[in-house]
């Protein structure tokens, strides 16, 4: 079966809502749709808890913000797309505002602001510490409101169509059926999100498998600056949930197993009781991370079960402000690890996050394939560069959801086009190749979690906060190893109905294309930049790596890493100065 | 502390079973370990054939609602050693047609939503030029409670009203109303009023307070409702005393 | 792969579900304490026209209304006419949101309003009848 739309949006997040939403609202007479593998509410945006950077406050300027994200990206970023994205920022969290999304107010009615890490002004937007939670709630429930978004609800992606250089539409499975169907359309978006999964230690939910970066990638788009992987300093162990870098910003302290505020020892300031900004506990998060690491090797940190802890100390702050600012972390801590807050010190330790790399675009939105875009964590512009700036991403996903949205509503507009016959034999080959992987696969032996848990314990051996040639080449072995399992994976459920070991398999298989890459391009950058911290080469290298890794899936299946020149517009690349 | 302990799961698998049938499998008893690691211990060592949902496993998402020893419950927020020594039942919410094992359908609800209207309505949309519309913490207190709303099904399950009458819109839905109505931006009350004070909504609401009850994100659905009402009969009498006003 | 059957499962609702849990016994008896309320209302009609048709039919009334079934009834219906109001006046709280000065009346406070007023009611009445 085949269906048709103008514009197929694949995820149903922050990114894509707001990219479907723009589709609609720039021509409405175009059909669009959005294809998710789970009700869009249940989008990993949900879980964004701290806030949505935009400058807003009269003492700060779109200037500051971009040199903040320049700097705090370790001159990664491409600056005409900071300066856009700083530009369109604010407008993007009014209309959310105006779409009825619960910020946090001051007393007189405006937008409140709070501090964050990286920032040297207040400009943090936030709804308490729900803020993905009421953006995303906002977002599905607005879109409710265009009848003519069409959805497919829990529909999975197994592959995007493509002929001579464009796309031409998807295939996908209905979750509740089995049925495979062939969707066409004249331009697809990606916005499914990010690859946390990849690793065994992560703040990402379980649908965070990486689909739409390795979905691009086999379609033959090129993945950009994969090896930065970003690690929030503050994970609650065991669980790897989130404690927001909000609770850090409202005043809370990092100490070691001594009580003595580390951060200090690691050029990032001198402790003050007031939180100051770009200083000690509101440094960028690669640089948080790493002095974890540090604390770890002097024997500073705290041994549990669940590996090595520092503690996160908000007991000074009080229960008020805990309770209006930070209620979730309250909960969170409360029910995941019994403790509470206001009266105990919280154990954290870093936990993978981010990931700052993914589907080349450009500052539209566009791929390196004609009718194919990308926005929000799958893509990378880039905004990021080596290290995103906490409070960037969820303003990210609304800049570039509705860039990337505009751009395909023009060129679906402008290039309509029948679908090649070719196209559909592919399609035809899809649904095949699923079959028969299917029957492949019944005659396993090797337990799909089983791969998976190594995949990941590789990850973090291979490529963690800290990486060398050795741990990258080892782990790149160890991928190719587990590829060779991954062929006699076991599939012991044979049913159409709602079979999630199949979904498994499938997210695995598109897993093992992410980490594959990120290694590759980890092994190819000699220097250490941002999160990228290579300790046989410690120093950031302008001359070599002031670019891009681009990696692009060869006619053989593996990849091949090229350079791009990193945009450089009015800030020359500096020293990261944090505290002083 | 015993070392184990025995989930006794529902399962349905359509082309084999006319109705569910439970099955035991023993998982480790943790510290920590909610029900949802223990059916992904399930799923990951012991049988790959159990099918549930599950994403955020920080009870956020809304995804992983099931009945856990008959109450209805997120399963990555209830916890394996507040039932030890067990055995723990898990079966999928009630209330809902069962698509498979602990899935169940909640295209009903989807398809309800809409109808009432949860956006911001307004005569006029001022642009977004103009800057934020205006809200002190007061005017946000009002409806921040209904926007914890996480759609996770457990007010439908817990509702015997919903059970009944399958028509009734519902515990989350009517909330999600009120959150608008109570938005001092929004202007969309009048709109929402038919849909709202029909016989299949606030009107098939009896006050049983189980949705309230079952709520994970304390939204008190069951209060939005009631409150709701009281509006509802205020605006019919003001209808019937002067016809002609307008709203 | 098996076919898909898109067939899902319904529960069959059980016939006394509504003692499967203390809230829905609860919602049941509420449910039922209407007919009681409405039996007091047509208790109320009969005394009224029995007083209207003059003294011998009120005497009849009163008679009647000593038997003791239905002074059972009655005894029932009162039973079942105060859950009425208590669930009634614990829900109050829930329903209406008061403002005085900006500020939200907290709920205990208009459930003790709402029992206060009960008490005076009461009296009013107590003292029209008994004076």
């Amino acid at each position: 079966m085949s269906t048709f739309h103008d514009v197929v949006v694949i995820g149903g997040g922050g990114a894509g809502l707001r990219a479907a939403i723009a589709v609609a609202e720039t021509n409405p007479a175009l059909r669009v749709a959005v294809i998710s593998k789970v009700y869009p509410m249940r989008s990993h945006t949900v879980s964004a808890e701290g806030g949505a950077a935009a400058v807003s406050a009269a003492d700060d300027s779109l200037d500051e913000h971009a040199y903040d994200t320049v700097s705090g990206g370790d001159w990664l970023c491409d600056q005409d797309a900071v300066e856009a994205f700083v530009a369109e920022a604010p407008r993007e969290l009014l209309r959310l505002e105006h779409w009825g999304c619960p910020w946090s107010r001051q007393p007189d009615g405006r937008i409140a602001v709070r501090a964050f890490g990286g920032m040297k002004k207040k400009r943090t937007w936030f709804a308490a510490d729900r803020t993905g939670f009421h953006l995303l709630h906002t977002l599905f429930q607005t879109a409710l409101s265009y009848s003519d978004i069409v959805r497919y609800d829990e529909w999975y992606v197994t592959k995007i169509l493509v002929d001579d250089g464009r796309a031409y539409g998807v295939v996908a499975i209905e979750l509740a059926t089995g049925r495979i169907e062939t969707i066409t359309a004249s331009a697809v978006i990606v916005c499914t999100g990010g690859c946390g999964r990849v690793f065994p230690f992560t703040t990402n939910a379980n649908i965070k498998t990486g689909d739409g970066m390795a979905l691009a990638y086999r379609a033959g788009a090129a993945l950009k600056d994969m090896e930065f992987v970003q690690y929030h300093p503050t994970g609650l162990p065991f669980t790897g949930i989130l404690i927001t870098e909000a609770a850090r910003a409202e005043g809370g302290w990092l100490l070691n197993k001594d009580g003595y505020r580390y951060l200090q020892d690691y050029d990032l300031g001198t402790p003050t009781p007031d939180p100051v900004l770009r200083n000690m506990e509101l440094g960028p998060r690669d640089r948080l991370s790493q002095a974890f690491v540090h604390e770890f090797e002097k024997g500073r940190t705290i041994d549990t079960p669940y590996g090595p802890v520092v503690n996160l100390d908000l007991r000074h702050l009080g229960a008020k402000l805990i309770d209006a600012k930070l209620p979730f972390v309250r909960e969170l801590c409360s029910k995941y690890q019994n403790i509470d807050p206001v009266t105990s010190l919280v154990p954290v330790r870093p936990v993978v996050h981010y990931m700052m790399g993914g589907i080349h675009t450009d500052i539209r939105g566009a791929t390196s394939l004609d009718g194919l875009y990308a926005a929000g964590e799958v893509a990378c512009v880039s905004i990021n560069g080596a290290n995103r700036l906490g409070s960037n991403s969820l303003p990210e996903c609304l800049v570039f959801g509705n860039r990337a949205g505009r751009a395909a509503a023009v060129f679906a507009a402008r290039y309509r086009q029948a679908v090649p016959s070719a196209v559909q034999a592919m399609a035809r080959d899809e649904e095949r190749r699923l079959a028969e992987e299917l029957a492949r696969h019944a005659e396993g032996h090797e337990r799909i979690a089983d791969i998976r848990t190594e995949m990941q314990t590789t990850m973090e051996n291979g490529a963690g906060i800290f990486r060398d040639g050795d741990s990258l080449t080892k782990a790149s072995d160890q991928l190719h190893e587990l590829r060779m399992r991954f062929a006699h994976a076991a599939i012991d459920d044979h049913s159409k109905d709602f079979n999630t070991e199949l979904i498994a398999l499938l997210e695995l298989g598109f897993m093992m294309d992410v980490a594959e890459s990120i290694i590759a391009c980890a092994l190819q950058r000699e220097e250490s930049r941002g999160a990228h911290q290579r300790t046989d080469f410690p120093r950031r290298d302008d001359e070599r790596f002031l670019a891009h890794s681009l990696i692009q899936r060869g006619a053989d299946g593996t990849g091949r890493v090229s350079y791009l020149p990193v945009t450089i517009t009015r800030w020359p690349p500096g020293e990261r100065i944090y505290g002083r | 502390m015993a070392d184990e302990i025995t989930l006794e799961v529902a399962r349905y698998r359509p082309e084999v079973d006319s109705s569910p049938v439970m099955q035991s499998y023993q998982v480790p008893l943790r510290e920590h370990w909610a029900v949802l690691d223990g059916l992904t211990y399930i799923k990951d060592q012991l049988d790959g054939t159990l099918s549930f949902r599950w994403s955020c496993r920080m009870g956020i998402c809304g995804s992983c609602g099931m009945t856990v020893n008959g109450e209805p419950v997120l399963s990555c927020a209830t916890f394996l050693t507040d039932y030890a020594p067990g055995p723990v039942r898990v079966e999928p919410l009630h209330n809902f047609p069962v698509i498979r094992d602990l899935v169940i359908d909640i295209e009903d609800f989807m398809a309800k939503l809409p109808t009432v209207k949860p956006w911001i309505v307004r005569d006029v949309q001022s642009p977004v030029e103009q800057g934020e519309y205006l809200q002190t913490p007061e005017e946000l207190e009002e409806y921040q409670q209904y926007s914890m709303c996480i759609n996770c099904m457990l007010c439908y399950s817990a509702c015997p009203v919903y059970a009944l009458e399958p028509e009734f819109i519902g515990p989350a839905a009517i909330a999600l109303a009120q959150r608008y109505n109570l938005d001092s931006r929004d202007e969309g009350a009048a709109e929402r009023l038919e849909v709202l004070s029909s016989p299949e909504g606030i009107w098939a609401c009896t006050f049983v307070g189980e949705c309230s009850a079952a709520c994970p994100k304390g939204v008190d659905p069951a209060g939005a409702i009631q409150r709701y009402k009281l509006t509802a009969a205020t605006q019919t009498v003001k209808n019937l005393l002067m016809p002609r006003s307008k709203r | 792969m098996t076919a898909s059957t898109g067939r899902s499962y319904r529960r069959p609702i059980a016939l006394f579900w509504w003692l499967s849990r203390r809230s829905y016994l609860l919602f049941v008896l509420r449910e039922l304490s209407a007919v009681f309320v409405a039996w007091f209302v047509v208790y109320l009609l009969l005394l009224v026209n029995a007083i209207g048709d003059g003294a011998p039919s009120y005497a009849r009334f009163v008679d009647w209304s000593g038997s003791s079934w239905v002074l059972v009834l009655n005894l029932i219906a009162l039973a079942f006419v105060l859950l009425h109001v208590v669930t009634w006046f614990g829900l109050a709280p829930r329903a209406m949101v008061v403002r005085l000065r900006g500020h939200r009346i907290p709920p205990p406070q208009i459930v003790a309003a709402h029992y206060l007023a009960w008490l005076l009611l009461s009296a009013i009445v107590a003292w029209v009848v008994l004076r």
